[in-house]
């Protein structure tokens, strides 16, 4: 078997994966990144809508162009790229860690690393997961699946599509498929408002006239070979009202119902995971449990925007060559969510380091305030204009904000949103 | 008049209002930065869009070319560009930024290719 050495594995070559290994890179560290498709830039390359790079390059891009930037980047930096391969398995027993990749033009291949970052991004929930009765015909896709279809492969994947769940890849598919000449008879959605961002909802379902059904389920879906229409339930306070049940007819149904880190791998060696976010538990520096294993992007938490991606993937990048710098780290407390707070990343934080956080809320409001609290102490209040479960909240700590520190305390970090 | 309506010029999503008594005359609350007058305004006068699209072409290594226009069009000319944008067939190699539709409908807007494609 043939043998590589790195100082760091980056499992993953799309916008995390590429943002995290540039800054191992330049502070002179060998880095491989390790990407299962034929080119990086992951999920951007179908993503072929603009929005993405406003806050990080100042302009607005198309995912591709997003990822292309970042490929040109790495492609004139010393790391090596390895397409076409896929991750098998992790020995981390030893001081070096041995992980095991497979590609048809190399066979399976073992790489020695001091450190390895997971960034092999989140998979799509799919029919199974929200236990859709009905019979079982083609025309059931997942809307990233669909979106793959059309932008990157030239396929439509049906006329008459109903699209259920209102986060941004099922807006964002209900404008493609109509944009391709098909019709898109209805969005639904199971929760009271609408789960993605505002822009979205306004530009791609407003703009066409679609109808966005909040509060509604999809109770039966007909048809024996393909898809012939589907029965949508109301919900009235959670509980289904079948008498007022309607019928939809189409011949696709696409279903943008949420995104699950794909945590199989870290989970098979033994790394703790969030069970809120579903990525792994990770302190100051996105160290997971394991010693030198780091993660970063959605597979650590399902981000909105790929800048966010970016700044913690850099970041990441930062922190694992302190690591390899071997700079101690500082010491480190919990942190917790309080009070309307679905989670918060990451699981720690330094009162003597710079802390950067990412939270999602659980609820919609205008005119909200984020509460940090150490020992019961409030140490920091922020005003928030508006905020909505789909728009990800992220703040800083900076060295010293934290003063109420004491030795027979717990000392963890609440935030809560009021 | 008044219409309330969210900017859609960022991720943000600013609620804004724009409030009239002439189409020259147009006041934008609500923005926090100075695209959101710009959107308000253009909103009431004249809405437009950025379209992004695929192109079909010859590579054994990508399906479909992702493209772009440079800017907002105006929302009426959409569905021609659309149906320009779809019987293109392209050579590669194309490079990120080349343009594919130079100053459509007069619009002084270009469709740009977003992806470069070498094989």
């Amino acid at each position: 078997m043939k043998e590589f050495k790195f100082d760091t594995l980056v499992i993953g070559g799309g916008s995390a994966g590429m943002a995290a290994a540039l800054e191992v890179s330049k502070r002179g560290f060998s880095v491989a990144v390790v990407e299962r498709e034929n080119s990086m830039g992951g999920i951007l390359n179908q993503c072929i809508h603009n929005g993405f790079g406003l806050h990080h390059f100042k302009e607005e891009l198309s995912g591709p162009s997003y990822a292309e930037k970042f490929i040109d980047m790495v492609d004139s930096s010393d790391i090596e790229v390895f397409i076409d391969m896929t991750i098998m398995d992790i020995d981390e027993n030893d001081k070096l860690k041995a992980v095991y990749g497979l590609s048809k033009l190399t066979g399976m291949v073992k790489f020695c690393v001091k450190t390895v970052v997971f960034a092999n991004g989140c998979r799509e929930r799919n029919r199974g997961s929200i236990g859709t009765p009905g019979t079982r015909p083609s025309g059931v896709f997942t809307a990233g699946l669909a979106q793959r279809l059309v932008n990157m492969e030239g396929y439509i994947p049906g006329k008459e599509c109903v699209v259920v769940g209102s986060g941004d890849i099922g807006l964002i598919m209900a404008r493609r498929m109509t944009w391709v000449g098909a019709k898109v008879k209805a969005v639904i959605e199971i929760q009271p408002y609408p789960a993605g961002l505002t822009r979205n909802i306004v530009q791609c379902l407003n703009d066409f006239d679609i109808p966005l059904y909040l509060s509604h389920v999809v109770g039966d879906i007909h048809g024996k070979d393909r898809v012939e229409s589907i029965d949508v339930i109301p919900l009235e306070n959670g509980i289904e009202q079948k008498e007022k049940s309607f019928n939809i007819k189409c011949d696709s149904l696409l279903l943008a119902v949420g995104l699950v880190p794909d945590n199989e791998l870290a989970q098979k060696i033994g790394i703790s995971i969030n069970p809120e976010t579903n990525g792994p538990i990770v302190d100051r520096q996105l160290m997971t449990g394991k010693d030198g294993i780091f993660a970063c992007g959605n597979v650590l938490h399902v981000h909105d925007l790929v800048d966010f991606v970016t700044e913690e993937s850099s970041r990441c990048g930062r922190y694992v060559a302190d690591y390899l710098d071997k700079k101690i780290s500082p010491i480190q407390f919990r942190t917790a969510p309080g009070q309307n707070i679905k989670y918060l990343v990451p699981n720690f934080y330094s009162p003597s380091g710079d802390n950067k956080f990412y939270l999602r809320t659980l609820i919609v409001k205008n005119r909200a305030e984020l509460i940090l609290k150490v020992n019961g102490k409030e140490i920091l209040r922020k005003k928030l204009r508006h905020i909505q479960p789909s728009e990800m909240i992220s703040f800083s700590l900076p060295p010293g904000a934290v003063d109420c520190i004491s030795e027979c305390k717990e000392n963890t970090l609440e935030a809560s949103i009021v | 008049m008044k219409k309330d309506m969210i900017c859609i010029s960022c991720p943000m999503g600013c609620r804004i209002s724009a409030e009239w008594e002439s189409e020259s005359d147009i006041t934008v609350t609500g923005n926090k930065c100075q695209r959101g007058i710009i959107y308000g305004k253009e909103e009431i006068l004249s809405p437009r869009r950025v379209v992004t699209a695929t192109i079909n072409i010859n590579s054994s290594w990508l399906g479909r070319l992702p493209v772009m226009t440079t800017g907002p069009v105006p929302k009426g000319k959409i569905d021609s560009l659309l149906n320009k944008i779809y019987k293109i067939h392209l050579d590669i190699p194309i490079v990120r930024d080349d343009i594919i539709i130079k100053n459509i409908e007069n619009t002084g807007i270009d469709l740009i290719a977003t992806r470069s494609v070498k094989t």
